[in-house]
């Protein structure tokens, strides 16, 4: 079983801030880390919803509780304020329509955090300035072709994004290198960001 | 250097054959009683201290109680033995594992051909006159009563968990609604919450077809020399048909014709003999299917599973039917399943999300339509064992 140490840093992040015994939906779960995590050590009630068959499978035989389906359609299906926590990470920037997106994670939790990769970051705005192509980075690994990622976003736009959806940033982190960084100037320096939302 | 025998490999699983008579009468949901009905049951494995290591097993339409151990009448392995049995997926050295014939049904529990205590003769003694059509009309949710009458009977308050696929998928969820504190855990597979149209569609066709045999005789066929076997092969055909998928018959037929009887191959008789193979196939399954059901346990069966709809029973909504519940549930589904499409999965899926229950859902790939549940797939062995454990 992950422990939370060992979970990726944004969602190490997530981990620490969930209050601990809270509902919890992990929105694109993946083959159920964070939950397990949230499950054995925070005591919450966690559930997943994951689009890959062979992630739930595994999510499953670990005994969690995950449902296979697809995050732009299927979060329709839960009732309003089912849950302390929603959680997407890393699945804003593959989503149909992230606005959508965030008023159902808004509708569905009380609370929602959302990490993304941060498309401002100076490697990638160095790999587009001066290579004048789509950037293949640490953090974007995949080429323009190939990506889930259909819609780039900077934590500038992340934040112009919550203030029109009239979302409240109630805490945000942010990483480089697999480490924390400081707030000052992250649009520039960080490869990672993680929000923690209100309504 | 030789490996050491592993006791495991050589060690059989045992099985205990058994039947409960129920102490009182089964209420039907059709207001009438089943007197002294009778519940046969297979056991696997051995129960714990406190009995908290059941598992139910819950069969289908034509299945019965031989989930693991060999057909007393075909001779054949069990239905689900790569499921069931030491080390698989349901674990027999560690589960109390135990799968009940249902009633109506013809292994052993009571049902249509069972006798008819209100027929008893006391003028000639004779008390075997079998129900036929007196047999009352039964629901899902009746069999469930049963088999809650034989957990009763075993001393067990709660499952560790209930597992069914397909008709035995549908009493797993009528056992977590209406008798919630019954199964900590409820597993369903390849299953529904309601009957569609096109489901009471095709039941339709195989009732008829063995309604319109005239040895069915208004079901009264047992003290006959014939049984209406040509129906009942007619509807086990029909059926057939909805528990494969196209790609399945395609991938196993296609156009291919039959070997004539003398050795020839294949070719068009121009008449209507059983020219493809898959023809030959179909009669082979209807004919093979009466030498171990009972026509009129069809009847009765294919009508209960018509007239099941969850939220019907709960006042028209789903998600009551599950309120409160602290039970797990599971449910899987096969995307090549057309009989119970993986939409009715999610229906059920939607109306435990709605009621706060902690539920999984997994659809699987499959080339078999309905029927791959009961085949090899590592797929539902992996979810199977990780759920249930």
């Amino acid at each position: 079983m992950t422990r939370l140490t060992e979970l990726r840093p944004d969602l190490a992040a997530i981990a620490a801030h969930v209050t601990p015994g809270s509902r919890v939906l992990d929105i694109g779960c993946g083959d159920g880390g964070l939950m397990g995590v949230l499950e054995a050590e925070k005591n919450c009630d966690a559930r997943g919803l994951e689009i890959n068959a062979e992630l739930v499978g595994r999510c499953v035989a670990r005994g969690l509780s995950v449902v296979q389906g697809d995050a732009d359609t299927d979060l329709a299906n839960y009732p309003d304020k089912a849950f302390d926590y929603a959680i997407l990470s890393q699945t804003l920037q593959t989503a149909a329509r992230p606005d959508l997106m965030l008023d159902e994670l808004l509708r569905v939790g009380r609370r929602a955090f959302v990490s993304f990769p941060n498309f401002a970051h100076w490697r990638t705005r160095t790999a587009l300035l001066l290579g004048g192509r789509m950037p293949v980075t640490r953090a974007l690994p995949v080429s323009w072709y190939e990506t889930d990622n259909i819609h780039h976003v900077t934590t500038h736009d992340f934040r112009d994004l919550a203030k029109s959806k009239s979302a409240q940033i109630e805490r945000s982190w942010f990483f480089a290198d697999e480490r924390a960084i400081s707030p000052i100037g992250a649009n520039w320096r960080a490869e990672f960001a993680v929000f923690e939302l209100s309504r | 250097m030789a490996s050491p025998a592993n006791p495991m490999v050589l060690s059989r699983l045992t099985h205990v054959s058994a039947s409960y008579d129920l102490p009182k009468a089964l209420p039907l949901d059709s207001g009438q009683a089943l007197e002294a009905a009778r519940i046969a049951y297979e056991t696997y494995g051995e129960p714990n201290a406190d009995k908290s290591n059941a598992v139910l097993i819950c069969h289908a339409l034509t299945g019965d109680q031989y989930v693991a151990s060999k057909h007393p009448v075909t001779g054949k392995p069990g239905w689900w033995e790569r499921m069931v049995g030491p080390g698989k997926p349901i674990d027999t050295d560690r589960f109390y594992v135990i799968c009940a014939n249902v009633i109506g049904s013809c292994m052993g529990s009571t049902g249509p051909a069972s006798p008819d205590p209100a027929a008893f003769d006391s003028a000639s003694d004779a008390n075997d006159a079998p129900y036929g059509m007196r047999f009352p009309v039964i629901t899902v949710r009746d069999m469930v009563r049963g088999l809650v009458g034989l957990l009763d009977g075993l001393g067990i308050d709660q499952l560790h968990a209930v597992v069914g696929g397909s008709m035995g998928g549908m009493q797993a969820l009528s056992l977590a609604a209406n008798w919630p504190d019954r199964a900590a855990r409820v597993l369903v597979i390849a299953s529904t919450a309601r009957h569609s149209a096109q489901n009471i569609a095709f039941h339709e066709v195989g009732r008829q077809a063995i309604m319109a045999d005239p040895a069915w005789a208004d079901g009264d066929y047992y003290a006959s020399d014939a049984s209406p076997d040509n129906g009942l092969a007619v509807a086990r055909m029909a059926a057939h048909i909805t528990y494969l998928s196209e790609e399945g018959l395609t991938a196993k037929f296609g156009r291919r014709l039959q070997d004539r009887p003398d050795g020839t191959r294949g070719a068009k008789s121009f008449g209507f003999d059983a020219d493809f193979q898959v023809e030959s196939y179909l009669r082979y399954q209807g004919s093979g299917f009466t030498q171990r059901f009972d026509a009129n346990s069809y009847l009765y069966i294919t009508r209960a599973m018509d007239y099941l709809d969850i939220a019907e029973e709960h006042g028209g909504k789903l998600a009551d039917a599950f309120a409160g519940t602290t039970a797990r549930f599971c449910l899987v589904s096969f995307d090549t399943d057309w009989l119970y499409p993986t939409a009715e999965s999610r229906h059920i899926v939607h109306a435990l999300n709605a009621a706060g229950a902690k539920v999984s859902f997994v659809e699987l790939s499959a080339p078999n339509g309905h029927d791959s549940f009961l085949l090899e797939h590592e797929g539902l062995d992996q979810v199977v064992r990780g759920f249930v454990e």
